[in-house]
C-alpha cells in the first residue's frame, strides 16, 4: 500500500513539472495555430481606418492563394535561397566538426575558434542585412575594391541581379548558421565512442575513411535533425532578405520569401488571407519536414 | 508532505493576490482616465463658434511623428519648449512625448491607426494629442473623426486667412471643414550643382538653367548632355513627383479602381529611355547610393525639391558637401509640382485642447515664428506675407544656394499647386510604382510585367481596390 502510494505520487510530481510547458504550449503554441485556422475563413483586413470583416467565407481564402499562382514562386524561391545557404553551411559544420574533435589534430585555442564561429549568430539578422547592404551598394566598400583593384570597369549593381541577391541572402544565412551547426555537430561526434576510432586506427584506416565509415554514418540522427531544423528555419527565411531588399523581394520579387509575402498581406491587416497562407506554410513544412524525416531515417531502419 | 502542501498553497495564493492586485489597480486607473479623457473630448467637439475649450487636464501631450522636423522646428521656436532628452521635452509642467515611427512601408500610418483607434481606451498618459500628416496620406485621417475640427479648437478662418489655399485644401474632410494646419508651403523645384550647369549648360544662371529645363523635352536633351559630360541628371524617383503631381486622374477613382495616369506613364517612358542612355539612374531616395550627389565628386546634376529640401537633405553643415560651399542653385523645372509637407492635426479626445491650440496657431500661424522658420531653417512657410517680405530682402538669400533667393519662385509655385487630384491611396501607390517600375528600367522585367508587379502590390496593400 505504502509501495504504491509512493509511485503514483512520484507520477504526479512529474505532470506539476510538466504544467509550466504545457501551459506556455497552449497559450503561445496551440491558440494562436487555432486562431489562425480559424481566421483564414474570414474575410477581415482594414482599409484605411476602416474595418472591413470579419465576414465569414467558407474557402475563398484559400482559392485565392492557389489560383493567384505566388505561392509556388515564393516558396521556390525560399527553398532556392535556402538549399544554397544550406550546402556550404553543413560542408563547413562537416570539416570543422572534425577538426575540432579529432584528437590527433590537437587544436590549439579550441575555444577562441568555437566562440568566434559562433559569433556571427549573436548579431541581429537585420543588423547583419544592413550591414551587407551597405557594403555591396552600387557605391559601397566591395565596388570600390573590385574597381580600384581592377575587377571591374564600373559599379556591378549587386541588388539589381536576381542571382546576385540570392547568393547574398544565402552567403548571409550561411555565415550565420554555421557556427551553431558545427557546435551541434561537434556534439554528435563526441558522443561517437572513441575505442571506434582506436579499432579503426589499429585496423590501419585512413582518416579519410574513418569519416566516411565510423563519423558519418554514426552522426546520422544528428544530422537529420540539423536537416530538418534548418529547413523549417529555412521556411521561415524573412529578415535578411527583407532588410537586404528593402522588403521589395525585387528584382522582380525573385528573392521574395513566403514570410516576406506573408509581411505583405499583414500590412493591410489582411489576417483572413495571411492566416489562409499561414495553414498553407504550416502543411508545406510538415511535408517537407516528413520527406526528410523518412528519407534519411529509412535506411538507418532497413540497416538494422 | 503536508508542510510542502501548505507551502506550495501559500506560494498559490500570494502570487494570486499579487495578480489580483495588478490587475485590479490597472483597470481601475485606466477606467478613470479614460472616462475624463472622453468627457473633455466631447465637450471640446460639442461646442461650434465661440469656443470655450474645457481646462487642460493632462499631465503628457503625446506627439505622433515619422521624423524629426517637427521636433526640431518645435525645439527652437516655440517659446517656452525645453528639450529633455531626444524624445521628450516640457512645455510649462507638461511633459512633451515624441513617438517616432519611419514613415516607410506605411509604418507611421499602421502605427497611428493603431493608436487612433484605441485613443478612447488609452490611459491619459497615452492619449494622442497631435499627430502630423503629410499630403500623401492626410485624406485618410482628415476624413474621420479622429481628427478635430479646427474650428473646434477655436481657430477661426481668419487665423487661417494668412495661409495659402493649397495647404488647406488638403486637410478639408468631405463636409469642407478644415482639420489640420500646416507651417510649410510645399512648392518644389530644381535644384542644381552650378558647377554642373557651368559644364554642360554654360552658365549657371537660374534663369539660362531655367530654360534648359523648361519642359520635358528640353530637359530630357538637357540630360542627354549631362550623361555626355559624364554627370548623372538626377534619379528616376526623384524625378518622379513631378509628373505625378501633375496627373489628370486620381489613383483611385470613386469605383476603386487603379489608374494609371498619361503623365505617369509619360514618367515610365521617359525615365526608361534616360536610364538606358546613363543619363538617370535608379537610385532610392534616401540611399547612400542617392545621396553621393550631395558632393561634387558624386557628379550629379540636380536634385529635385521643394524648400525643406535645403536644410534637411544637402547636409550644409558637413566639410566637403556643395551645400557647404554655396554651390547650389534653384529654379523651377519642367513642371511645377509640390513635395510633402507636414500638416498638424489634433486627435479628437485630447486632454489638453489649449496648450494643443496654443502649438498649432504659434506653429503654423505666428508671423515672427515663421519669419524666424524661414530665415533660420531655410523652410518655406505657409504664410503669404512672410514670404513676400522675404523675396523682396536680403533675408531671404540663401548660403548654400550660392545667396541665390529663392523665395518669390516658392511662392510663386505655391500659388499655382492644384490639390484636387489626391486619393486616400497615394503614398501606397507612388511607393510601389516606382518599386515595380525599377526592375522594369533595371532590364530585369518588360514594361507590362513591371506594371503586373505594380498592380499585384497595389492589392496586397489595398485589398479592397481592383486594378483592372
Amino acid at each position: 500500500m505504502n509501495k504504491k502510494s509512493k509511485v503514483v505520487r512520484y507520477n504526479k510530481w512529474g505532470y506539476i513539472f510538466l504544467i509550466p510547458f504545457v501551459v506556455a504550449y497552449l497559450v503561445f503554441q496551440m491558440v494562436p495555430l487555432v486562431s489562425t485556422v480559424y481566421n483564414s475563413f474570414f474575410e477581415n483586413y482594414r482599409a484605411g481606418l476602416m474595418q472591413i470583416g470579419p465576414n465569414y467565407i467558407g474557402f475563398e481564402n484559400f482559392k485565392t492563394i492557389i489560383t493567384n499562382g505566388d505561392l509556388p514562386t515564393y516558396l521556390q524561391n525560399t527553398l532556392i535561397m535556402w538549399i544554397l545557404g544550406f550546402i556550404p553551411q553543413i560542408l563547413l559544420s562537416l570539416l570543422l566538426g572534425a577538426w575540432f574533435t579529432d584528437p590527433s589534430l590537437r587544436l590549439k585555442c579550441q575555444t577562441f575558434f568555437k566562440t568566434v564561429i559562433y559569433l556571427p549568430n549573436l548579431i541581429m539578422a537585420s543588423a547583419f542585412a544592413m550591414l551587407f547592404f551597405t557594403l555591396f551598394a552600387d557605391s559601397g566598400p566591395v565596388n570600390s575594391i573590385l574597381m580600384q583593384i581592377g575587377v571591374l570597369s564600373h559599379a556591378y549593381k549587386f541588388m539589381s541581379h536576381v542571382w546576385s541577391v540570392r547568393s547574398l541572402v544565402a552567403t548571409m544565412n550561411c555565415l550565420m548558421w554555421f557556427g551553431n551547426t558545427t557546435i551541434l555537430l561537434m556534439a554528435g561526434m563526441m558522443g561517437i565512442d572513441p575505442s571506434l576510432y582506436e579499432a579503426a586506427q589499429v585496423d590501419g584506416a585512413t582518416s579519410t575513411q574513418i569519416f566516411y565509415k565510423i563519423t558519418l554514418p554514426l552522426l546520422k540522427p544528428i544530422l537529420i535533425y540539423v536537416m530538418i531544423t534548418s529547413l523549417i528555419g529555412g521556411l521561415q527565411m524573412f529578415d535578411v532578405p527583407q532588410v537586404l531588399t528593402n522588403g521589395t523581394g525585387d528584382p522582380m520579387r525573385s528573392s521574395m520569401t513566403l514570410i516576406m509575402y506573408l509581411n505583405k498581406h499583414l500590412f493591410s491587416k489582411n489576417y483572413g488571407l495571411g492566416g489562409a497562407l499561414s495553414v498553407f506554410m504550416f502543411i508545406i513544412t510538415g511535408i517537407l519536414s516528413l520527406i526528410v524525416f523518412k528519407f534519411t531515417g529509412k535506411e538507418d531502419k532497413d540497416g538494422r | 508532505m503536508k508542510k510542502r502542501l501548505v507551502s506550495l498553497l501559500t506560494v498559490a495564493a500570494m502570487t494570486a493576490t499579487m495578480f489580483a492586485a495588478c490587475g485590479n489597480t490597472d483597470t481601475a486607473s485606466t477606467d478613470a482616465s479614460a472616462g475624463d479623457g472622453a468627457k473633455a473630448g466631447e465637450t471640446a467637439t460639442a461646442e461650434g463658434g465661440a469656443v470655450e475649450l474645457p481646462e487642460d487636464t493632462g499631465k503628457t501631450l503625446n506627439i505622433q511623428v515619422w521624423n524629426e522636423e517637427f521636433k526640431s522646428r518645435v525645439t527652437d521656436h516655440y517659446p517656452g519648449y525645453e528639450e529633455v532628452d531626444a524624445t521628450h521635452g516640457k512645455i510649462g509642467d507638461v511633459d512633451v512625448v515624441w513617438t517616432i515611427t519611419p514613415n516607410e512601408n506605411n509604418a507611421y500610418q499602421n502605427h497611428l491607426d493603431e493608436q487612433l483607434t484605441n485613443q478612447e481606451s488609452a490611459s491619459a498618459d497615452d492619449k494622442v494629442d497631435i499627430f502630423l500628416v503629410e499630403a500623401d496620406y492626410a485624406l485618410k485621417y482628415v476624413d474621420t473623426p479622429y481628427a478635430m475640427k479646427l474650428s473646434d479648437l477655436g481657430i477661426t478662418d481668419a487665423d487661417l486667412a494668412d495661409q495659402y489655399t493649397y495647404t488647406q485644401d488638403i486637410v478639408k474632410d468631405s463636409e469642407g471643414n478644415i482639420k489640420g494646419s500646416s507651417w510649410q508651403a510645399c512648392s518644389a523645384g530644381l535644384i542644381y550643382n552650378r558647377e554642373a550647369a557651368k559644364e554642360i549648360i554654360g552658365s549657371d544662371d537660374p534663369a539660362d538653367v531655367q530654360a534648359a529645363v523648361a519642359d520635358w523635352d528640353k530637359y530630357n536633351e538637357t540630360a542627354e548632355k549631362a550623361a555626355e559630360a559624364g554627370y548623372t541628371m538626377c534619379s528616376v524617383n526623384d524625378t518622379y513627383r513631378v509628373y505625378s503631381n501633375n496627373v489628370s486622374s486620381k489613383w483611385v477613382g470613386d469605383d476603386g479602381k487603379v489608374v494609371i495616369d498619361k503623365n505617369i506613364d509619360k514618367w515610365i517612358d521617359d525615365s526608361k529611355k534616360l536610364v538606358d542612355s546613363k543619363a538617370e539612374d535608379t537610385d532610392d531616395l534616401w540611399s547612400d547610393d542617392w545621396a553621393k550627389g550631395k558632393t561634387s565628386k558624386g557628379k550629379v546634376f540636380c536634385y529635385f525639391g521643394p524648400a525643406w529640401f535645403f536644410n534637411f537633405c544637402l547636409d550644409a553643415e558637413k566639410d566637403g558637401t556643395i551645400a557647404h560651399d554655396g554651390g547650389w542653385g534653384f529654379c523651377e523645372g519642367p513642371q511645377s509640382y509640390f513635395w510633402g509637407g507636414t500638416w498638424m492635426c489634433a486627435a479628437a479626445g485630447t486632454d489638453n485642447p489649449n496648450l494643443v491650440k496654443e502649438l498649432i496657431l504659434t506653429m503654423t500661424t505666428d508671423k515672427a515664428v515663421l519669419k524666424e522658420i524661414a530665415t533660420a531653417d531655410s523652410d518655406c512657410v505657409n504664410s503669404k506675407s512672410v514670404l513676400a517680405d522675404l523675396a523682396g530682402s536680403d533675408e531671404g538669400n540663401i548660403a548654400l544656394l550660392g545667396g541665390q533667393n529663392p523665395y518669390e519662385e516658392l511662392a510663386k509655385g505655391a500659388d499655382k499647386i492644384v490639390l484636387d487630384k489626391l486619393s486616400a491611396y497615394d503614398q501606397g501607390c507612388n511607393e510601389e510604382l516606382q518599386k515595380a517600375m525599377k526592375n522594369y528600367f533595371e532590364g530585369n522585367a518588360t514594361k507590362d510585367e513591371a506594371l503586373d508587379m505594380f498592380k499585384k502590390a497595389i492589392k496586397e496593400k489595398y485589398p479592397n481596390v481592383t486594378t483592372d
